[in-house]
């Protein structure tokens, strides 16, 4: 391997690599995957002067460290957490030098969930059907990260970024998804929609990458007995036996067998990425449901 | 035979459900057809299933919504297309269970099972991971009570009236019949998956190893 790579010193409670996903394999049972707060990766790789859809570490609550073998510059965006190179304390959501051999530390988040840093070049690990995404449900892309791992860092486009700090939205103390109709609305009571809409939900920390879970006002059925598989959207609002929505993210499946009573449309999710365990939610109707 | 019921799938994708499994294969089928002639919208993703096939990515929903009801849709047509033929030795350890639902004897289970002619209708669960119709409702099998915490990839399994093969290990809850070496899921090669929907398959009885 080349100087171009950074080792990972902590790789945190679950850390893994995301760009934009997969796209075009649904069929064959492929998750689309990719960055949960797609904004936060793309302005991340725009700091450093990447394309947007560069493969960036995406954090899980605790961050990480990782010590580049090489000089880069790194962004940190997403959930805000403390950023240091070398013990000292750098910007959070702007673009840091960082000289070879220097530990980038990523600290807890202080809001939110999910960190994103890039790293000027991206990271490289080799592509799977177009994409350099970890995807958690089907094991497709590189693993999430472990002490030790190394991964390939991309040559630097030419030219320096020309952006010094960006706006980047603050994360929700409520988290407000909208719902347009799903496929198997008429599957549930007539109050349902009411229900969803007025109930007090909480985001379960049962979420991951493949749902966020709720807690709340259960749902009910009107229609008994089982619906075949078929296909299903990002944003889906499933809702399995117990009556609780599951909102799909990146990783879920492509096809399942409860029905869905709404779709949260993409631009939400981002919101939802960053929603922790406990955080109050509000589903919002929209075009009759 | 009724017409295709188009449902609102959000902003973006439509859900089109028909009457049966074969009539959501013709849909897939003359989807494919379309986007192969540059006569389709431009569509995502298609994803047939059980009774539907899911169109995502859809940049005017209602329009093809309204296109799609006017369509008139050839039926499947049996051996038209490769059939795949997947070597199975047939030493799965629920193959007497399954003899037993069916009251017949192990030997006449994987005499039904290999002469049967199977069709990809759908795949999910995991990469690769294809549900195979053919056997009909008269064979369909319940998922075991308990399901397997690991089992062995390319395991050949059944469960409703489907058949399908573990592209990995994975825990699982279907009936395991047998095991076979095909490669199911290579995502190197193009198509990544052997079993892609439409595709007919064979199961062909091999000796035990």
């Amino acid at each position: 391997m080349t100087d171009r790579a950074l080792s990972v010193v902590r790789a945190g409670a679950l850390t893994c690599v995301q760009d934009e996903g997969r796209f075009g394999y649904a069929h064959l049972g492929v998750p689309r995957s990719g960055a949960l707060d797609l904004p936060a990766s793309r302005l991340a790789n725009r700091l450093v002067g990447n394309a947007p859809g560069a493969a960036v570490l995406e954090t899980t609550l605790n961050g990480c460290a990782v010590r580049p073998r090489c000089a880069v510059t790194v962004a940190v965006t997403g959930a805000p957490c403390p950023v240091a190179v070398e013990g000292r304390a750098v910007a959070w959501g702007a673009p840091v030098r960082v000289p070879s051999g220097a530990v980038v530390e990523v600290g807890a988040a202080t809001r939110g969930v999910r960190s994103y840093l890039a790293f000027s070049g991206g990271i490289t690990v080799e592509a799977v059907l177009g994409s350099r995404s970890t995807d958690l449900l089907s094991g497709l892309g590189p693993p999430p990260l472990r002490d030790g791992a190394v991964l390939p860092l991309g040559r630097p486009e030419r030219g320096c970024p020309h952006v010094d700090v960006a706006p980047a939205p603050g994360v929700a103390d409520e988290l407000v998804l909208r719902v347009r109709p799903g496929p198997r609305a008429d599957w549930f009571t007539a109050d349902a929609p009411r229900v969803l809409a007025t109930g007090r939900y909480r985001v379960s920390s049962a979420s991951n990458r493949i749902g966020l879970r709720t807690e709340g006002p259960a749902l009910r059925r009107a229609v008994e007995g089982e619906l075949p598989s078929e296909g299903m959207v990002l944003g889906a609002v499933q809702v399995p036996p117990d009556g609780l929505p599951v909102v799909f993210l990146a990783d879920h499946p492509t096809t399942g067998g409860y029905p869905v009573i709404g779709v949260v449309p993409e631009p939400d999710l981002a919101a939802a990425a960053q929603a922790g365990p406990g955080t109050p939610l509000r589903f919002v109707l929209g075009r009759r449901l | 035979m009724s017409g295709p019921r188009v449902l609102p799938v959000g902003d973006h994708a439509l859900l089109v459900e028909l009457d049966s499994g074969e009539a959501a294969g013709a849909l897939h089928a003359e989807l494919v057809r379309r986007r192969a002639a540059g006569t389709l919208p431009l569509v995502r993703e298609i994803v047939p299933a059980a009774r539907t096939v899911l169109l995502d990515g859809v940049d005017d929903p209602p329009a093809l919504a309204a296109q799609l009801t006017t369509w008139d849709i050839p039926p499947l047509e049996s051996g038209a297309e490769e059939t795949v033929e997947i070597p199975v030795r047939y030493d799965g350890p629920d193959l007497a269970d399954v003899a037993a639902r069916w009251r017949v004897s192990e030997r006449e289970a994987v005499r039904i099972h290999s002469s049967a002619e199977f069709r990809v209708a759908f795949c999910g669960f995991a990469p690769g991971f294809a549900y195979l119709t053919g056997l009909g409702e008269r064979y369909a099998v319940p998922r075991r009570a308990t399901p397997r915490t690991a089992v062995p990839a390319g395991s050949v399994a059944l469960a409703g009236e489907y058949t399908g093969v573990y592209p990995r290990s994975s825990p699982g809850g279907w009936q395991l019949i047998g095991t076979t070496d095909a490669p199911l899921w290579d995502p190197h090669r193009e198509p990544a998956a052997l079993l892609t929907p439409g595709t007919r398959v064979r199961f062909v009885p091999r000796p035990p190893r």
